[in-house]
């Protein structure tokens, strides 16, 4: 791994809002795993200030919790896009990879791996059982696709088995 | 946060953005049609003062930064000083102190670059009638590329100060009761002062921008949303303006001191926070004038208006241009909030640079101890402005009450009442078109609210107008951003 992709895995969340806080336990549990050649970062929310770690990358994977969608998780390609917000600080993962261009040229392959949760709307330091079980998927899946070195093939592969992977749980 | 798109063909993700909820505006019309009152509605989430109950007081400074992904170090540090007096160390070691204000001045330096460059710049730049769809930082990405990458490397910048002064950008536990626990080595002194310079110029930049786009348009920006209101902030003993500690000042709209040097912990003497039907956020307001007189700004605004002066030389300069426009009162313009935080935003980096060459910061004397004690209160502006931690701890070192009132909260009034002059000035007919739409938006952002301290909605964040009339019949409605990042 140590002359392969830069990959950065980009994480967030609020640990102190019970499910929202599988972003934050899922870099935990990957920057534990110590794999060469992986980054890995955590906030409270993307933001724009991510662009410069992004622009030095060539894999990006975001990671969020979801509120809906397939359980464990969900795992998809991202690609700049564009959006307006009105107030927020935190901009969305498509965005930053529209920043990373237009501001660093920077075209890294990029996924949003979407860990389903359940708890979100009380405050509270601890996952939901289910959520926590979702997490093992998660991590499980990230680390051997790490470890295979096989984000880059993932970009050749078809997406639409990665969805199916991802949304059978196939780890 | 990416949001299901109707392309069906796509995997349904909504993952959560979890500091912001909406914002929703309803504009009450009398009999003739005209706004008599707006209301901003936002969802004050009080339940994360009864999270905190129970827990040992050690551990409120760090618990509270989950309260807020905006501001955490605000929290932080909020919590740190009250808690400094239940530990009897509220006299800190000039390393903890400066430690602490480096990590507090990073916090703004980021904060401001990134409300300046990433939210408002794009009103200034194209102007607020412009579409939505380029009104954006990516629109600012596209047409002013060297604008938007000094907002990136800035808000990276002052987050490099905060993981150096809190240990960790997330979750950071620099600050404990009396004092740090950690200094700044040499090596993080010297990495942080390597890019020093070109933050100091890129924020006199700012500082013009923001400068030269109210001077030119001054007609337009003194009246927009604008109004006359009292000012609150903390003030240092001499009179300089001080982000990080000292007494309370509030003063009147043409600048008659109303209190001066106000111990805060004797705050609720002087404030109360007003419950009205309509909204779940209080609404503060000073005692002796009463909740119909009483209420005040905080925040960047204010606090250049209660300011004598400001130590650092390039941000004096920039306040006496600044007081100039109104021949030295207190500016009441909402949209002036923006020259004014850029002036902070040069503040923090000067004091930034000034605090790298001091060699306390490689002091290590970090924490100090004293009389223990129950009742604490503890203050600071942040970035958004004046900022109220208020504990009770018990023998078993347990907090048994806690009391917040966040700078959003504090400017409750003032955005209500931006809002509604907006709507007055700009409401044609019983149609919100998305003039009006445009104009409250601005008008709002001036005041930088911080709705995830002051709200538990989850998901995303448009902003939602709906429009009354006499009889309470919904006459018009209407949404933007619900489909855009939260």
């Amino acid at each position: 791994m140590a002359n392969g992709p830069r990959i950065l895995i980009l994480a967030w969340g609020n640990p102190g809002r019970r499910d929202d806080g599988l972003g934050p336990a899922a870099a935990a549990a990957l920057e534990a795993l110590d794999v060469p050649g992986l980054k890995v970062a955590c906030d409270y929310q993307l933001t724009v200030e991510d662009v410069a770690a992004i622009a030095e990358s060539d894999v990006v994977i975001f990671v969020d919790a979801a509120i809906a969608g397939p359980e464990p998780f969900s795992f998809q390609r991202v690609t700049p896009g564009e959006g307006s917000s009105f107030s927020t600080h935190s901009v969305t993962p498509s965005q930053v990879l529209t920043l990373a261009a237009d501001l660093f040229g920077a075209r890294p392959a990029a996924w949003l791996l979407g860990i389903r949760g359940y708890e979100f709307d009380e405050f509270g330091e601890s996952l939901s059982p289910a959520a926590q079980k979702n997490l093992a998927a998660a991590v499980g899946f990230l680390r051997n696709m790490v470890e295979r070195g096989d984000f880059y093939g993932a970009a050749a592969a078809s997406e639409a088995a990665l969805v199916d992977a991802a949304s059978k749980g196939v780890v | 946060m990416v949001t299901t798109t109707g392309n069906l063909k796509r995997v349904a993700i909504d993952p959560v953005t979890r500091v912001e909820g909406h914002g929703k505006v309803t504009l009450l019309l009398d009999e003739q049609n005209r706004v008599h009152q707006a209301r901003l509605h936002i969802v004050e989430f009080r339940g994360f003062e009864r999270f905190i109950l129970g827990r040992p007081f050690w551990e409120v400074p760090v618990l509270v930064q989950r309260l807020c992904g905006i501001c955490p170090v605000s929290h932080h540090l909020a919590a740190a000083k009250a808690m400094d007096r239940i530990v009897g160390g509220e006299n800190l070691t000039p390393t903890a102190e400066k430690m602490r204000r480096l990590m507090h001045y990073g916090q703004f330096f980021q904060s401001h670059a990134l409300h300046f460059f990433h939210l408002v710049s794009p009103d200034l730049l194209f102007g607020f009638d412009a579409d939505p769809a380029i009104r954006n930082v990516i629109g600012v990405a596209a047409k002013y590329p060297e604008l938007a990458v000094q907002g990136v490397m800035m808000r990276k910048y002052g987050q490099e100060v905060i993981l150096r002064t809190a240990g960790k950008k997330i979750h950071g536990t620099g600050a404990i009761p009396g004092g740090i626990n950690k200094n700044l080595s040499i090596k993080e002194r010297d990495e942080l002062l390597k890019d020093i310079e070109q933050m100091v110029k890129w924020s006199q930049a700012a500082v013009q921008l923001a400068r030269d786009y109210t001077l030119k348009h001054l007609d337009k920006v003194a009246t927009f949303g604008s109004f006359d209101s009292n000012h609150l902030s903390l003030i240092r003993a001499d009179g300089a303006m001080d982000l990080y500690h000292g007494g309370l000042r509030a003063i009147t709209a043409d600048g008659q001191k109303i209190f001066d040097h106000v111990d805060y912990l004797k705050y609720a003497e002087y404030i109360a926070e007003e419950v009205r039907p309509w909204s779940y956020m209080k609404f503060p307001f000073i005692r002796s004038l009463g909740p119909a007189n009483g209420w005040y700004r905080v925040g960047p605004l204010a606090r250049l208006n209660t300011a004598d002066f400001i130590d650092t030389p390039e941000a004096e300069a920039a306040r006496k241009e600044f007081k100039a426009v109104t021949k030295g009162k207190p500016n009441n313009i909402s949209l002036a909030y923006h020259w004014a935080r850029m002036i902070e935003l040069l503040h923090a980096i000067e004091k930034i640079r000034l605090l790298l060459h001091d060699p306390d910061l490689q002091g290590t004397d970090l924490v100090v101890r004293g009389e223990r004690r129950e009742e604490t209160v503890g203050l600071i502006e942040a970035p958004r402005g004046t900022l109220f931690h208020h504990y009770k701890v018990n023998r078993d070192d347990q907090v048994v009450m806690a009391n917040l009132i966040v700078s959003t909260t504090n400017n409750n009034e003032p955005m209500n009442r931006a809002v509604q002059r907006v709507a007055q000035d700009y409401l044609n007919g019983r149609e919100i078109t998305e003039a009006l739409l445009n104009h409250i938006e601005v008008a709002i952002r001036a005041y930088d609210p911080c709705l995830s301290c002051a709200t538990h909605a989850l998901g995303q964040m448009p902003l939602v107008v709906e429009l009354v009339d006499a009889h309470g019949n919904l006459v018009d409605r209407k949404v933007r951003g619900a489909d855009s990042a939260g």
